[in-house]
């Protein structure tokens, strides 16, 4: 069992009054792929630095399966960094180059060759196992770098941007890999990336963090549909979500001469402090057309279309009080326009005014004051 | 790096900055044109064939120099006369690895110099390619398995291995983690009777204002394991003397570390009449090549015993030495010879009263220029002059024990020109070699993957189900 717990944890550089991860409190269960996720700068890396034992703990602690590991040094913590540039060894069989570090160890010969054929099997290098990488394709290659990591059964795998240095095919193919793979073997698993996309492909649990602090762990589903947070419902997604600040009179969302109707529950959670307005974010996902005369539904000035054959997007600015309203409300971050996914059968004309309806049951709904989730 | 990190790190190494790296490349603001980042420019860069995978690159413009293993498809490229290392990676990991170099170079470590970053490449039916980081190739430096390629001392690999815990211990001192120590990540001169190492791979480095325990342990704990597997693989190919133990070696990095790093930052503690051994600590610094800018003293608590810690700045006490007196920019233990030979020449010409400044002049003009003329147009890319001088020096000692008299300088050049220089040569089928080994470990070659689709891949498919 190798859950892995921080605890509390905070990192202060020396020098800095900031801490760069502030009290994370995070839990990894036993053989889960959690994946940590957030802009350049949020403290990603510092955790993942922080449970290799690269970097001090100056206060709070972590475990690795239940014991404390936050002085201890990195060879022992039986962790793994995976995909570190593993060099292969032109001399050395596939299997050589897969075992060499136990024989450093001193495992057992009959113990290496067991761990080093079970990994070829899950690899599926078993009958290149005498052979030598020359003969190897790079895909191959690269699956006996991964079975270095993986015969040394660590009790933790550590992931920090394993793909940044792929180019984008090989990111791809590597990523439903390194995916499949942590399935099979059932390692616990701390994956660090600024990729969304990655993020929400590959993770049992998303943790998303942004300036140190900890904003929302979950099911990539559970982030993608009941983002905790502002921060959260833009950084998930892609596109990204729709994120505009209205003012609210009577209890709906007023978008130029349109209102939109807004749970009463939500409505009620305002506060002073939120000056009458609220966050309305939407997936482009979830709004279409609507007539003319249909209540629910904003304007949109439509800026740019585009045909993707199975689906259009229609790109455009809300309409307040008849101007273009450019930037003032809008909180996205998609050129200030607001996006929505149609059939590409149904685009518009760039430059017609169209109406737009919101799923009412997708509508994710924001304080202005405190960026918390409000329905 | 963030701001916070940047205001507490050597000033230095903060101006260099010249290429910001972006986490997150916008696909859609990748440029399509080409385009070069440089320090410099060479305008002969822009002729070369930029629209071809660099495996595919024309023989006439590569340089046939052995090359390292690596992830990635690297080659010696001629670019007006200069030869430049290419390497083919991502753009992201090549702006980050330009800017890494760029703060340690403006550091004075032993490191490539990086040239450009060059990406918008297309090909003419404009399919994308990778972009292209470019460093100076370091000029006599050789990768390590050119030197187990050829006849070699059996202390080779013991050689290579401190010249690497030197290396190592001078990028800690500013704060670099390196994360993937080894021979391979490194470049090895000749330096004397020993080696120095350069460092050439600083894809997974990061510069800290300081170092953690963790971080040098982790570095060490790694370079310890690569290097005792890089020995093992020159073992399998029947390179590496039957008598070096493969542990044994690594092992020793991790002592030579830990010797190293201790000389360099314990805490002395002294009475205050001992003060003397203050000077002794000092004097071995320089001896170990290490500059001190000024010592941290403090008294302790009891207030009867100093403490002191040496603040070093930079290898190199010899090197810089010599620079000063000659202009000749050489390795450490290279400078020692040079300046051991220019003291006798001091003393067999009486004249000891004299600046040195002026007699050193002279020794170049009579002594050094003249020998280092005679080295044969062919080894001239092959060895430094100043390695050139210092192996005659020692020839010309073993001659002269053999002859039991003095030789004369030029018996000796022609004597070792005769004997020991044709050790240097790597032959054509030792070069191929390394070569070939050095492609054997390349993942990501765009020509030999880039049709490549998991899809008809049977044991992908199988694999990832």
């Amino acid at each position: 069992m190798a859950e892995v717990v921080f605890e509390h944890v905070t990192r202060i550089y020396p020098g800095n009054d900031k801490p760069s991860v502030d009290d994370l409190n995070l839990d990894i269960k036993d053989g889960e792929f959690l994946v940590l996720v957030g802009p350049s700068g949020c403290g990603k890396s510092t955790t993942l630095r922080m449970l290799a034992g690269l970097e001090e703990v100056n206060k709070g602690r972590i475990l690795i399966g239940g014991k404390d590991v936050t002085t201890m040094q990195p060879k022992d913590r039986d962790i793994a960094m995976v995909f570190q540039n593993y060099a292969l060894y032109p001399h050395m069989t596939v299997a050589d180059n897969m075992g060499f570090a136990l024989k450093i160890a001193g495992t057992p010969k009959n113990e290496i060759r067991q761990r080093v054929e079970k990994a070829a099997e899950i690899l599926d290098l078993t009958e290149y196992l005498d052979r030598k990488p020359k003969a190897l394709s790079g895909g191959q290659r690269q699956r006996v770098a991964m079975g270095r990591a993986i015969v040394r059964e660590p009790k933790v795998f550590l992931m920090d941007e394993p793909l940044s240095n792929l180019d984008a095919k090989l990111r791809v193919q590597t990523r439903t890999q390194i995916a499949a793979l942590q399935r099979q073997l059932g390692v616990t698993t701390l994956y660090v990336t600024h990729d969304q996309t990655e993020a929400l492909t590959m993770g049992d649990r998303i943790a998303v963090i942004k300036l140190g602090l900890l904003q929302q762990v979950g099911r990539p589903t559970e982030l993608y549909d009941r983002p905790a947070n502002v921060f959260v419902a833009g950084f998930i997604g892609s596109p990204s979500m729709n994120l505009n600040i209205h003012p609210v009179v009577n209890g709906q969302a007023k978008i130029g001469d349109d209102t939109i109707s807004l749970p009463k529950e939500a409505v009620d959670k305002l506060t002073p402090e939120d000056n009458s307005k609220i966050v309305l974010g939407f997936r482009p996902e979830d709004a279409s057309l609507a007539g003319p005369a249909e209540p629910d539904a904003f304007s949109l000035k439509v800026a740019n279309v585009e045909d993707l054959g199975s689906d259009g997007y229609i790109y455009g600015h809300i309409l307040t009080d008849d101007s273009a309203a450019e930037d003032a409300t809008m909180m996205s971050d998609q050129n200030n326009m607001t996006t929505v996914r149609v059939s590409p059968r149904e685009l518009p004309a760039v430059g017609a005014t169209v109406k737009i309806h919101i799923d009412p049951a997708k509508m994710h709904l924001f304080s202005t004051a405190t960026e918390l989730r409000l329905n | 790096m963030d701001d916070q990190k940047l205001s507490r790190m050597d000033p230095r190494a903060v101006k260099a900055t010249s290429v910001v790296s972006m986490d997150e490349p916008n696909e859609a603001h990748v440029a399509h044109a080409l385009r070069i980042t440089a320090a410099s420019s060479n305008p002969k860069m822009f002729t070369l064939p930029w629209e071809k995978p660099l495996s595919q690159w024309p023989k006439d413009c590569l340089a046939n120099l052995p090359r390292g293993i690596s992830r990635h498809v690297v080659r010696f490229v001629h670019v007006g006369d200069d030869v430049y290392a290419m390497k083919e990676i991502t753009r992201a990991v090549a702006e980050r690895e330009y800017e890494l170099l760029r703060r340690l170079q403006k550091l004075e470590l032993p490191t490539v110099t990086p040239i450009a970053v060059v990406t918008g490449r297309h090909t003419p039916e404009g399919q994308e390619l990778e972009a292209i980081l470019v460093t100076r190739h370091l000029k006599f430096s050789l990768p390590y398995r050119a030197l187990f390629a050829r006849n070699l001392r059996a202390d080779t690999a013991e050689r290579l291995i401190d010249a690497l815990a030197v290396l190592m211990v001078r990028l800690h001192l500013v704060g670099f983690y390196w994360g993937d120590v080894s021979l391979s990540n490194a470049l090895f001169l000749r330096d004397a009777d020993s080696f120095a190492a350069f460092l050439v791979d600083a894809e997974t480095g990061d510069l800290h204002p300081s170092l953690t325990d963790g971080q040098r342990e982790y570095d060490i704990d790694l370079a310890r394991t690569n290097i005792i597997g890089e020995l093992m693989d020159l073992n399998s190919g029947n390179l590496l003397p039957a008598d070096v133990d493969e542990v044994a070696v690594g092992d020793r990095l991790v002592e030579r570390y830990r010797s190293l790093w201790g000389a360099l930052t314990d805490v002395d503690s002294f009475n205050p009449n001992e003060m003397w051994k203050i000077e002794q600590r000092v004097n071995k610094l320089n001896d170990l090549g290490f500059d001190v800018d000024e010592l941290e003293m403090r008294t302790a608590t009891d207030g009867n015993r100093v403490l002191v810690r040496p603040r070093v700045v930079d290898a190199g006490y010899a090197s810089r030495k010599l620079l000063r007196l000659t202009g000749l920019d050489v390795q450490e233990n290279q400078a020692r010879r040079l300046l051991n030979d220019l003291d006798a020449y001091r003393a067999s010409t009486w004249r000891q009263g004299e600046d040195l400044e002026i007699v050193a002049t002279d020794w170049m003009r009579e002594v050094f220029e003249p020998t280092v003329r005679m080295i044969p147009a062919e080894y001239r890319s092959q060895i430094e002059p100043a390695q050139f001088f210092h192996e005659i020096l020692t020839d010309r000692w073993y001659l002269a024990e053999k002859a039991g008299h003095d030789i004369p300088m030029g018996d000796a050049v022609e004597s070792y020109i005769e004997h020991v220089l044709p050790k240097y040569k790597l032959d054509e089928a030792a070069m191929k070699d390394i070569n070939e080994e050095a492609e054997s470990g390349v993942i990501d070659d765009e020509a030999s993957y880039g049709d490549y689709n998991p899809e008809d891949d049977p044991d992908a498919a199988v694999w990832a189900s």
